[in-house]
């Protein structure tokens, strides 16, 4: 009953890319300096995201996600740590060169942390991977919860556009300055949400009629592919992810450039 | 067997009951029309009638709903909703919102229940026969017009085979030939034993379906008896409730002086043929 996904990694069971990409993120953070984000996203990610037939869009997502916290990032970094060598300075701020160190270090991360999580958002439908943890033992309402939560917003999005029609039909100016936009939005927004509660009693007891209430678990309609080998790249990942904390709780971990 | 006895609710922080000491029974088989004007109690009575008032939404019921011989009053809602379903007339509020295809939303109910695969699967395939959903399966809930939305509610309904339906204007919005196909995959439920009860403002709908229909007005059953006679009740129009249009044909003709009996007898084998 699944739909056929376009590409091998597409196909990867949910909870395989999931524990890939938190294995990568924390593991770009355990290992830190340069060189392991960079062999992260290098030899992990970008080759992953090639071979799914998105790593254009992965990196330009990315890098929009990383940029509005990047460019904070470097002004704090740069500007407010200490440090011998003074690059230039601006005011009473000295740019150090132990400031963009660390400022280069933290985007790496960060660039290996949102292409991990943007490589799953782009190959894992969200449903896809709830059912499959509801298969593996979640809470049946707690899979409702999130399903019913990633349906809600094109629903809400949809309602709006219903009622701004209908408000548009009765005179309402809803084009224009910001101004006049921002007049418009009151009369939408009381009738979206008033609308929105209305609807959850009967909902709900529509829900309770087709036996939601019941305890238990359901039997669902389809399985989706997972396989021996994936739950040994699973169990290594995450012993791996481990294995690199407790080094370096210890102080063991090599220091990398 | 379906029995309402005795029954008054009143809704959770109202002072009045909406329903006074209602009786009604629905044997096995059997379709029960329910007509009456607007805030009669129509849809108050689909909800205690199938045992959703109180036990989900609150509220004071006096008086007893049996199902087959069972007290609702000891049932918890799910085991309530193996033996009786209702459906309302807003078909954006049936949907799971949960499901990715229309196939996923009628098996939704089937797999609550805990049914093996290969019977959630039977179940579903069979509800969407009876209502001829076939090219609608692999469509997305979310993206279906007001009709084709209510007769996936319905449909997901049918699929937890329950012993008593109870729809609150099922057909609202179908038009005539969705409303045909809803009222044939009713019968063909009512047939194999299953006892409906279908609140419907379209009189014509429930005229060719029910074998007896119940009049209800503030709150309180006030006609209670076979299709014809119900129908052909003048006191009908004064309820505020439309006659169907075999039932006005023949008081227009009777009016203009033919015999009643002769009417009514053209009528049934115009109606038969």
């Amino acid at each position: 009953m699944a739909p056929p996904a376009p590409s091998a990694y597409h196909r990867l069971n949910p909870l395989t890319k999931a524990v890939a990409a938190t294995v990568e993120s924390l593991g770009a953070f355990v290992i830190g300096g340069y060189l392991g984000p960079l062999a992260i996203i290098g030899l992990a990610i970008l080759p992953a995201a090639v071979l799914a037939g998105v790593a254009g869009r992965l990196v330009r997502i990315s890098a929009l996600l990383t940029l509005p916290i990047a460019i904070s990032v470097v002004l704090v970094s740069v500007f407010t740590r200490a440090g011998a060598t003074v690059l230039f300075a601006i005011g009473p701020f000295d740019a150090t060169l132990e400031g963009v160190d660390f400022a280069g270090q933290t985007l790496v991360r960060l660039f290996a942390i949102s292409t991990s999580i943007g490589l799953f958002g782009l190959t894992t439908e969200p449903r896809s991977f709830v059912l499959d943890l509801e298969r593996r033992s979640l809470s049946p309402r707690f899979a409702f919860v999130a399903l019913a939560t990633l349906e809600a917003v094109p629903a809400m999005v949809e309602r709006s556009s219903v009622i701004a029609s209908a408000q548009r039909a009765r005179g309402l100016d809803t084009e224009g300055s910001v101004r006049a936009r921002l007049r418009g939005l009151l009369p939408l927004v009381g009738p979206v949400i008033l609308s929105s509660l209305t609807e959850v009693e009967e909902r709900s007891l529509a829900l309770e009629v087709r036996a939601f209430g019941r305890p238990g678990r359901r039997q669902l309609l389809w399985r989706l592919p997972d396989s021996r080998l994936q739950l040994i790249a699973r169990l290594l990942m995450l012993a791996a992810l481990l294995a690199a904390i407790a080094m370096r709780v210890a102080g063991t971990f090599p220091r990398l450039p | 067997m379906l029995q309402l006895t005795g029954v008054t609710y009143r809704y959770a922080g109202y002072a009045k009951p909406v329903l006074h000491d209602v009786d009604l029974r629905l044997e096995d088989g059997e379709i029960v029309g329910l007509v009456g004007p607007n805030e009669a109690g129509k849809s108050t009575l689909c909800l205690v009638a199938s045992g959703l008032a109180p036990a989900s939404i609150g509220g004071d019921l006096k008086g007893s709903l049996t199902l087959d011989g069972t007290p609702a009053a000891g049932l918890r809602t799910h085991e309530l909703a193996a033996r009786v379903v209702v459906g309302f007339q807003n078909p954006n509020t049936q949907r799971s919102g949960i499901a990715a295809t229309v196939f996923e939303e009628i098996a939704l109910g089937p797999m609550n229940l805990g049914l093996p695969v290969a019977e959630t699967v039977a179940r579903t395939h069979e509800a969407i026969a009876r209502l001829r959903l076939e090219p609608l399966v692999e469509h997305d809930p979310q993206r279906l017009s007001g009709g084709q939305a209510q007769l996936v509610g319905i449909a997901s309904l049918l699929a937890m085979r329950p012993r008593h339906v109870i729809l609150d204007e099922p057909t609202a919005q179908l038009d005539p030939a969705g409303t045909r196909l809803v009222g044939e995959a009713l019968r063909a439920l009512a047939e194999a034993g299953t006892s409906l009860l279908i609140a419907e403002h379209k009189t014509d709908l429930l005229d060719g379906l029910c074998g007896r229909v119940v009049v209800i007005d503030g709150g309180r059953i006030v006609m209670d008896g076979p299709t014809a006679t119900v129908f052909d009740d003048p006191r009908l129009h004064e309820l505020g409730v439309e006659p169907p249009a075999r039932a006005r044909l023949a008081r227009a003709l009777v009016d203009r002086g033919l015999e009643r009996s002769m009417v009514t007898a053209a009528l049934a084998q115009g109606l038969g043929a």
